[in-house]
């Protein structure tokens, strides 16, 4: 118990390590700006391995709902008169209501069946946002209203890395309270083994769905910021790569593991930083490093190196 | 009062006539394109039985028939050599890709696995992009582009070609499959791996088989399709998303099933197109995708599945 409570401040103070001291340190809006998008996207990650690595459910559509979130936070404040607070508050819940609708009956799917549901589901959001042009500006994408707080306007890199900073610090915390919480354990169950789960009363659907959900608010709310850092969207915010990537992050990092899709943020997002400078080989080495850390480390970046440290100091 | 009569008669007769042209039309450019989808279909099932590996790579394997040969057709080789040579470069990508890509994470879990083919994917994009360029490339039609008219529709003849071609390759593998030794030696191992290792099937063998097997079936229907649909380097994510959609709409694993979805697949897109909206064709597709998948979670054509302990 005690070394549960330790390992969990332990991540806790890591974090708030690696938001602060490069924060202070960084001076550059281009490297702020970096971290902030390493930050928003862990945070959607970090949403995404809730459901991956406790509930054991893929979704390959989760770049949808950051869609939601990014486009509600434009789109209501701009065509509708909307306070900006109130559309950012109603494209998170609108998420997580979609979640929550459509959650019931996908998730009944299995393995490879879910995984192509919620493509599906993830194409026919990004459909509806570049089609839409009338509202969303189709693929040229639409500006983002500035966010202003007491008549003071929020638009620098470095407000917005201390913003998503202190989003991911308090996402991680609410991550870790779920894990720990029966809801958690029951999560873990059901990603061990679902039958033996469900012999043990508990509602496999019923969790499933809560994971489902929260994984949708969370990228939501990645969603929310990413618009207002940003200060323009396009579909690409939602598109199939997006939640490609988002996977791809989870599963480099390390599957159940909170550090985990951090780091796969991390790696992912100062991968494309550093080769947009050999912006010919950009792509081919991206995908040669995601197969190289999948062959070399298959449990994932953070799992590998805790086993590696484990059994030094075994030893 | 006769001549109005027959005026609407004769109206009524051309809108139906009008109706059905269309609606051929429809389907037949809709089966063009399901018949590439099913293609990739089926070279993900022939993947996914011998060694479990859902191959997001599998449209690149296309992006390659249709880049080698136009790049080698515009060099000047014949038409039929830059085709071969496009089928023997796929199937060498798609030994390289079993070797060093799969071979060393065997075992891995699934989503391990979609990871590394989906990198795969991403690099051979990447190096299509730095050996060929970012451009459109063709093909000519291999017999003429003259439309061949039916029923007041007009089918260009390369079409046919999808379509035969994709007809005989789905009976070849068929009789392969049923009629040759090797061939039920890769239905033992998609059966079960284990067992046919113990009978003496050489499963890596197979596996290696069924990449080089899956890699010549994309290359030849990118060699196919391209006098259509023209070709670029980054073709090949949305055939993998179409195939794999396909794949799972017949029931993941049968390869009946995974040509039939990838039918089902193209003719809604093709009449979602033509009747509803050409900008929500794909969503048309998806939502019916959803629709069965909700109905019949194991796909159309899907064995009832039990989970053991």
């Amino acid at each position: 118990m005690s070394r549960l409570l330790s390992s969990r401040y332990a991540a806790l103070m890591f974090v708030a390590l690696v938001v602060i001291v490069p924060g202070l340190m960084l001076n550059s809006s281009f490297y702020l700006r970096v971290g902030a998008l390493i930050f928003i996207f862990g945070f959607a990650a970090l949403g995404l391995n809730l459901l991956m690595g406790y509930a054991g459910q893929v979704s390959l559509g989760h770049a949808g709902f950051i869609g939601i979130g990014a486009y509600a936070t434009a789109v209501l404040p701009t065509h509708f008169g909307w306070n900006i607070f109130a559309a950012m508050a109603a494209g998170v819940a609108g998420a997580g209501l979609i979640a929550y609708i459509v959650g019931g009956p996908i998730l009944r799917l299995k393995g490879h069946y879910l995984a192509v549901a919620t493509l599906a589901l993830g194409i026919l959001i990004s459909m509806v946002i570049s089609n839409e042009v009338k509202y969303t500006g189709g693929p040229d994408g639409m500006a983002v209203p500035r966010l202003e707080v007491f008549g003071f306007r929020l638009r620098t890199a470095q407000h917005w890395y201390w913003i998503s900073g202190g989003v991911l610090f308090l996402g991680i915390v609410a991550a870790q309270n779920l894990i720990e919480s029966p809801t958690g354990r029951a999560l873990r169950a059901l990603h061990d083994s679902e039958v033996a789960a469900g012999t043990l009363g508990i509602d496999a659907a019923r969790y499933k769905l809560i994971a489902f959900v929260v994984s949708a608010v969370y990228a939501a709310i990645s969603g929310v910021c990413f618009a207002l850092l940003n200060g323009h969207i396009t579909p690409d915010s939602a598109s199939f790569l997006r939640s490609v990537e988002l996977v791809t992050m989870v599963v480099i990092g390390g599957m159940g593991s909170i550090l985990g899709a951090l780091v796969g943020a991390a790696l992912l997002g100062l991968l494309e930083q550093l080769l947009a400078q050999f912006h010919e080989v950009e792509t081919l080495i991206l995908g040669l490093v995601m197969m190289a850390v999948m062959i070399f480390m298959r449990d994932g970046i953070v799992p590998t190196l805790q086993r590696l440290l484990f059994s030094r100091r075994a030893s | 009062m006769l001549l109005p009569r027959n005026l609407k008669a004769l109206c009524r007769l051309w809108v139906a006539d009008r109706f059905m042209a269309e609606l051929l039309q429809f389907v037949i450019s809709g089966l063009t394109v399901g018949a590439v989808y099913a293609l990739v279909a089926l070279g993900f099932t022939l993947i996914y039985n011998a060694t479990d590996v859902v191959n997001f790579a599998q449209g690149e394997f296309v992006m390659i028939g249709g880049m080698v040969s136009a790049f080698a057709y515009a060099a000047g080789v014949p038409l039929m050599f830059a085709a071969m040579l496009a089928i023997i470069v796929a199937i060498i990508v798609g030994l390289i890709l079993y070797r060093f890509g799969i071979e060393p994470a065997r075992g891995a879990s699934s989503v391990v696995l979609i990871i590394i083919t989906i990198g795969a994917s991403i690099a051979m994009r990447g190096l299509a992009a730095l050996v060929f360029d970012k451009q459109f490339h063709k093909l000519p039609a291999f017999s003429g582009e003259a439309a061949i008219r039916v029923l007041d529709a007009s089918i260009v003849p390369q079409a046919l070609w999808v379509l035969g071609g994709a007809l005989v390759i789905v009976a070849a593998l068929w009789l392969f499959l049923t009629r040759t030794l090797f061939g039920k030696a890769v239905l033992a191992t998609a059966a079960n791996r284990m067992a046919a290792q113990l009978v003496g099937v050489n499963t890596s063998f197979v596996m290696s088989f069924s990449f080089a097997a899956s890699a010549a079936i994309g290359a030849i229907a990118g060699v196919l399709v391209t006098p259509i649909t023209f070709t670029s380097y980054d073709v090949g994510t949305a055939l993998a998303l179409k195939g794999f959609a396909a794949a799972v709409l017949g029931g993941m694993g049968n390869p009946l099933g995974a040509v039939a979805g990838g039918l089902i697949i193209g003719l809604l897109e093709a009449l979602g197109a033509g009747y509803v909206s050409s900008s929500y064709k794909d969503a048309i597709a998806f939502m019916v995708l959803i629709g069965v998948l909700m109905l019949m979670p194991g796909g159309l054509f899907g064995k009832a599945h039990t989970e053991r302990v």
